[in-house]
């Protein structure tokens, strides 16, 4: 069988063909009000070092005390990726020195995560359903922020966001382009906004990833990987990942090896690069952190959780295309955020469900795209995009006319109802009223109605036209071509 | 002691470089030495059959205590920052990291 | 007003309530006595302004009659523990000037209940030693045959030579290998290590945090039930802290011992270990046997692999307790051109040798490649190490072993590391199984310095090894007292 669409994803070198392998690692912020071992805040945007406790900046003698929250967000995220939730797990020191590191040290979880193995569908480049193997998660702290700007030969360190808990999301090497990659991303991002565990806010660094990347002739030996380090944007990941699969394959091309390293993305040229700071020797020793114990989950607490889990994307998915009728691509794009679900089904009520969708993401999504305005600050409540439709359903207006009504909507924020009302837009559903207007386009265009009668059949649509035009679009589209087709016999 | 020398002069410097203890050129031999010592000491624990034995990480006996998930700390800059070496508008001040 | 240093804990409170004397001039006997065996450099710290302001309320207290329950005790805190606004450095130079803005749940439970800070003791640097040898400010010198210069023990010899020397009512400590125990048997006092997780560790700067434990270092068994008793509980910001039931410790005291079961275990012998220490162990054996108890000989076959556990285990844990100890956020800083420079100047400068062969050894032992061969083998042994005590405290209610090889030698005379690492041969194995131990004195040998003799017991079991202690105490009668103690 020839595959059409394999093809799509490989770099084509000057030796053929290469297959991109990415896995990733999904750094997301827990949403949780205090930190994970400590009560100091995890508000962002705060003055330097105010949310910082004298556990964060690892004073003498501090210990940390786990807190419930972050425990709940893990298994929570861990059973919306249909993984495995492990009632062992067990706190690890990573150790390493660096500024932003108070203790020394990373509280995080090795060899025993707080969840195992899951998996996620995706949508991939064609169009078509796939799984990606999620590898496991665990709880660890953040570090603080390192700011190198301020002086020419100082680093000014933050510890605001030491401490907060991060779940690392670590995939399994199942993705194959940029593309897929971001849709991953994206993915992820809503099925943890859905489940409210992470707010995904990724340009405050709520969710940022890791990308290893190697490339190899298609279904050949896996090639060594490199590993892009901090990228906060779906699109510096898809730029990262494509710079670095070619990076990699004009090295290979020209009889070079890939160097296993970390590297960094400059999102000013779109490119990767070594990172200076080679930390040559890399050691961990991670060993069990004495300060804590393993934490032990019971069936109870892990299914008091599940019974507890909101609907999740791909279940909400399959309702919206069976309760409201509408496409798969449809429901995808408004189960991509919750707040659209929400103005959806509100607007929906009662409704013909294809028609709201269209109304939504043409031409809702649409002005707000044009007017540059965020979804939550939209003009128009689902209350009177419902009304409208409404309006269209019982044929008191065009969906001509709606699309005026609608731009005053938007405008003014005013309910249809009133604004056809006010601007006199109802729709003519009188047939005398409809056939004066019809005749007043016979009797102005004699000519016109002889070509018609001897068989010039596309005028038709000029005579509607023309009455349409009369009547300012509010004649009953379906009664003029009923009467139009009497009276031209 | 003689047959056991684990940690060579290589060895020596990676640990100085992990745990941030620079090794001098006078000293390492001394302290080599030491700990080799020390090496030696310890793996008297190839001895005993640990074959099958759980290690043990705490003598604790109970289970990890968990927090309710409340701000009660924090919020204290001057605290945080009162024995800083150097600190300048609320930060804490390092050399230049270069990443 | 000098004789006011004779009376122990219980007698001082007695004595105060009753009036015979004030807090402020007990405090001031004790400020006295500090003055005058300032040359034993016990003292890194001391804060005499803030106990005479301290004794004010406490004789203010004891006016109104609402007095607390170591009201005016004057008490000196070994420099591992964090006190709120007075320099803290665990001995060691990293930490010059470092002042926390917080103190310790172990002292502030001492001060809640109205004991008074004297003043920081020194020890060995962040608690690694036996001989308080490696103490930034220079080692302490024992009170016994003080001409003489012996070790007071470490690492807790400020506080241990500080109770023996007069220069505080009582002291705390800190153990991880037998740095309470050891120190009181070589300075003539009694050193209690509590069960793991009896007392808190919040606060008190970390070395083994899977071995790190606070307990009490005084001039008799009643008083060491009386600081312990303040001292321990259950602490929500140590995740290792126990919820167990504290006891009436001092009101317990005195319980007839007949019919318990003490083992004595053959392996707690050593070559060239003293007769004196032999005969000091025969002395207490026959105390109890007097006292109703039955004497059973046990086998701890595992004993002599507690050692290399310990010089696994401790150091791993404080290669990774003391990165922290970077020239950052608090301390000593020593410049360099990049970070990594200034790391490294701070630590090569800030930490003495033994702190850097221990952090050396624990990043080897953990580092990749070794970490099953060193690290992992030892929580293996040292699970089998908890399980054998666990089995014989089936059979015994406690054990009765020397608490040190040898008796006080003389500083500087120890220069093989392991010979000093020795040391801690008897005192390790409860610090391994976390099980509770005491060591008090039972004589003097003849070189005229104290033999201590340490009793093991099962979990969170003090009140029934104070029990003990408290009995072999009597018996024993010790009362000499070091010529370097004040007077």
């Amino acid at each position: 069988m020839i595959n059409t669409n394999k093809n799509s994803n490989y770099i084509s070198g000057k030796t053929g063909d290469w297959e991109i392998v990415i896995g990733l690692e999904i750094h997301a912020q827990v949403l949780s009000s205090s930190k994970l071992f400590s009560g100091a805040s995890t508000e962002f945007g705060k003055d330097p070092n105010h949310n910082v406790s004298l556990v964060d900046a690892a004073m003498p003698g501090m210990l940390p005390v786990i807190n419930q929250t972050c425990i709940k967000q893990a298994i929570k995220s861990g059973i919306a990726l249909n993984a495995e939730i492990n009632k062992y797990s067990v706190f690890d020191r990573k150790n390493y020195f660096y500024a932003d590191l108070p203790q020394g040290y990373q509280i995080s979880q090795y060899k025993y995560p707080i969840v195992g193995e899951g998996s996620l569908q995706i949508t991939d480049a064609n169009g078509e359903d796939k799984v990606i193997g999620i590898e496991r998660i665990h709880l660890e702290q953040d570090a603080g922020k390192s700011l190198h700007d301020q002086h020419p030969s100082k680093s000014f360190i933050d510890l605001n966001r030491t401490g907060v808990a991060l779940m690392e999301i670590v995939s399994k090497p199942d993705l194959r382009s940029p593309e897929e990659a971001a849709s991953y991303v994206k993915k992820i991002r809503t099925v943890l906004r859905y489940i409210e565990t992470c707010d995904g806010n990724m340009e405050q660094g709520s969710l940022r990833a890791d990308c290893n990347v190697s490339v190899r002739k298609p279904n050949g030996n896996l090639g060594t990987r490199c590993e892009i380090k901090n990228l906060n944007s779906i699109k510096f990941i898809s730029q990262a990942i494509q710079y670095e699969a070619e990076r990699q394959v004009e090295i290979l091309e020209n009889g070079g090896v890939i160097d296993q390293e970390t590297r960094l993305f400059d999102t000013s040229t779109g490119e990767t690069r070594s990172m200076r700071s080679k930390e040559d020797a890399h050691d961990y020793r991670y060993f069990p952190d004495p300060d804590l114990l393993p934490l032990e989950l019971c069936d109870s607490q892990i299914s008091e959780i599940r019974s507890d889990m909101p609907e999740l994307p791909d279940q909400l998915v399959e309702r919206l295309i069976s309760e409201y009728g509408i496409t798969k691509y449809d429901a995808n794009v408004i189960a991509e955020e919750k707040e659209y679900v929400h103005y959806y089904e509100n607007s929906a009520k009662d409704r013909d469900g294809k028609l709201v969708v269209n109304w939504m993401t043409s031409e809702l999504f649409g002005l707000l795209k044009k007017n540059n305005i965020q979804f939550n600050q939209n003009p128009i409540s689902p209350n009177y995009l419902n009304e409208l439709v409404e309006l269209i359903e019982n044929k008191t207006i065009s969906g001509k006319i709606a699309k005026d009504v609608f731009e005053i909507m938007f405008a003014t924020s005013k309910s249809p109802k009133m604004i056809v009302k006010e601007k006199g837009l109802e729709q003519v559903t009188d047939d005398s009223a409809i056939e004066v207007f019809v005749d007043q386009v016979i009797n102005e265009n004699k000519d016109k109605v002889k070509e018609y009668l001897s068989g010039k059949d596309k005028l038709f649509g000029f005579f509607v036209g023309q009455v349409m035009k009369i009547s300012q679009g509010k004649a009953n589209p379906g009664l003029v071509n009923k009467i139009l087709k009497s009276k031209l016999k | 002691m003689s047959n056991n020398s684990k940690i060579d002069l290589d060895t020596l410097k990676k640990l100085g470089k992990l745990s941030r203890i620079p090794i001098d050129e006078t000293g390492s031999i001394k302290l080599m030495d030491d700990l080799n010592k020390i090496i030696g000491f310890i793996e008297q624990l190839n001895e005993v059959d640990t074959e099958s034995v759980n290690p043990l990480s705490s003598v604790t006996g109970h289970n990890l205590p968990i927090r309710e998930d409340v701000v009660d700390d924090g919020n204290k800059n001057n605290d945080v920052l009162e024995n800083a070496p150097e600190k300048k508008s609320g930060y804490f001040v390092v050399p230049k990291v270069i990443e | 007003m000098s004789n006011l240093l004779q009376f122990s804990i219980s007698e001082a409170l007695f004595l105060l309530k009753k009036k015979e004397f004030s807090t402020k001039e007990l405090v001031e006997t004790y400020i006295n006595a500090i003055e005058k065996t300032k040359d034993l450099n016990m003292y890194l710290t001391t804060c005499f302004d803030q106990a005479l302001e301290q004794a004010k309320t406490s004789d203010q207290n004891y006016f109104n009659g609402n007095q607390r329950f170591l009201e005016g005790i004057p008490l000196g805190v070994k420099d591992m523990f964090c006190t709120l606004g007075i320099e803290t450095t665990a001995s060691s130079k990293i930490l010059k000037k470092f002042i926390p803005t917080y103190e310790s749940t172990v002292t502030q439970n001492l001060w809640k209940e109205g004991a008074i800070n004297l003043g920081k003791l020194s020890c060995d640097e962040f608690a690694m030693g036996s001989s308080n040898e490696t103490a930034a400010k220079g080692e302490v010198i024992n009170p016994w045959n003080f001409e003489e210069k012996r070790t007071p023990g470490g690492s807790s010899g400020g506080s241990a030579a500080a109770v023996a020397a007069k220069a505080a009512l009582a002291a705390t400590g800190t153990d991880t290998g037998g740095s309470i125990r050891q120190p009181a048997a070589f300075c003539g006092v009694v050193g209690l290590k509590p069960t793991y997780g009896r007392c808190s560790r919040w606060g008190i700067v970390a070395f083994a945090s899977s071995l790190d434990q606070a307990g009490p270092i005084t001039r008799n068994v009643p008083d060491a039930a009386l600081m312990l008793q303040v001292m321990c509980g259950y602490d929500p910001k140590d995740s290792t802290s126990s919820n167990k039931d504290v006891p009436n410790f001092y009101n317990d005291l005195g319980k007839s011992i007949k019919g318990i079961k003490i083992g004595i275990p053959e392996e707690y012998n050593s070559d060239g270990i003293s007769s004196d220490i032999l005969n000091a162990k025969d002395m207490t054996i026959n105390f109890l046997k007097e006292n109703g108890a039955e004497i059973i000989p046990v086998k701890l076959p595992l004993t002599k692999y507690s050692l290399p556990v310990y010089y696994i285990v401790a150091p791993a844990e404080a290669s990774s307790n003391l990165a922290r100890y970077d020239g950052v956020r608090y301390g000593a800083r020593i410049d360099g051109n990049s970070l990594d420079e200034m790391y490294e100047n701070t630590r090569n400068l800030g930490f003495g040798d033994e702190v850097k062969r221990r952090i050396m050894i624990g990043t080897y032992v953990l580092s990749s490649g070794y970490y099953d061969a060193y690290y992992l083998k030892a929580q293996k042994v040292r699970r089998l190490i908890k399980n054998e005590f666990t089995e014989i405290f089936k059979q015994v209610d406690y054990l009765v072993t020397p608490t040190t090889p040898t008796t006080a030698f003389k500083l500087g005379s120890t220069q093989d590391l392991l010979t000093m690492y020795l040391n801690d041969v008897f005192t390790v194995p409860a610090s391994l199984a976390g099980i509770p131990g005491i060591s008090l004195p039972i004589k003097l040998d003849k070189n005229k310095l104290p033999v201590g003799i340490q009793i093991l017991g099962k979990d969170f079991d003090e009140q029934g090894l104070l029990n003990v202690a408290n009995i072999i105490e009597s018996c024993a009668s010790f009362k000499d007292t070091p010529n370097g103690a004040a007077s």
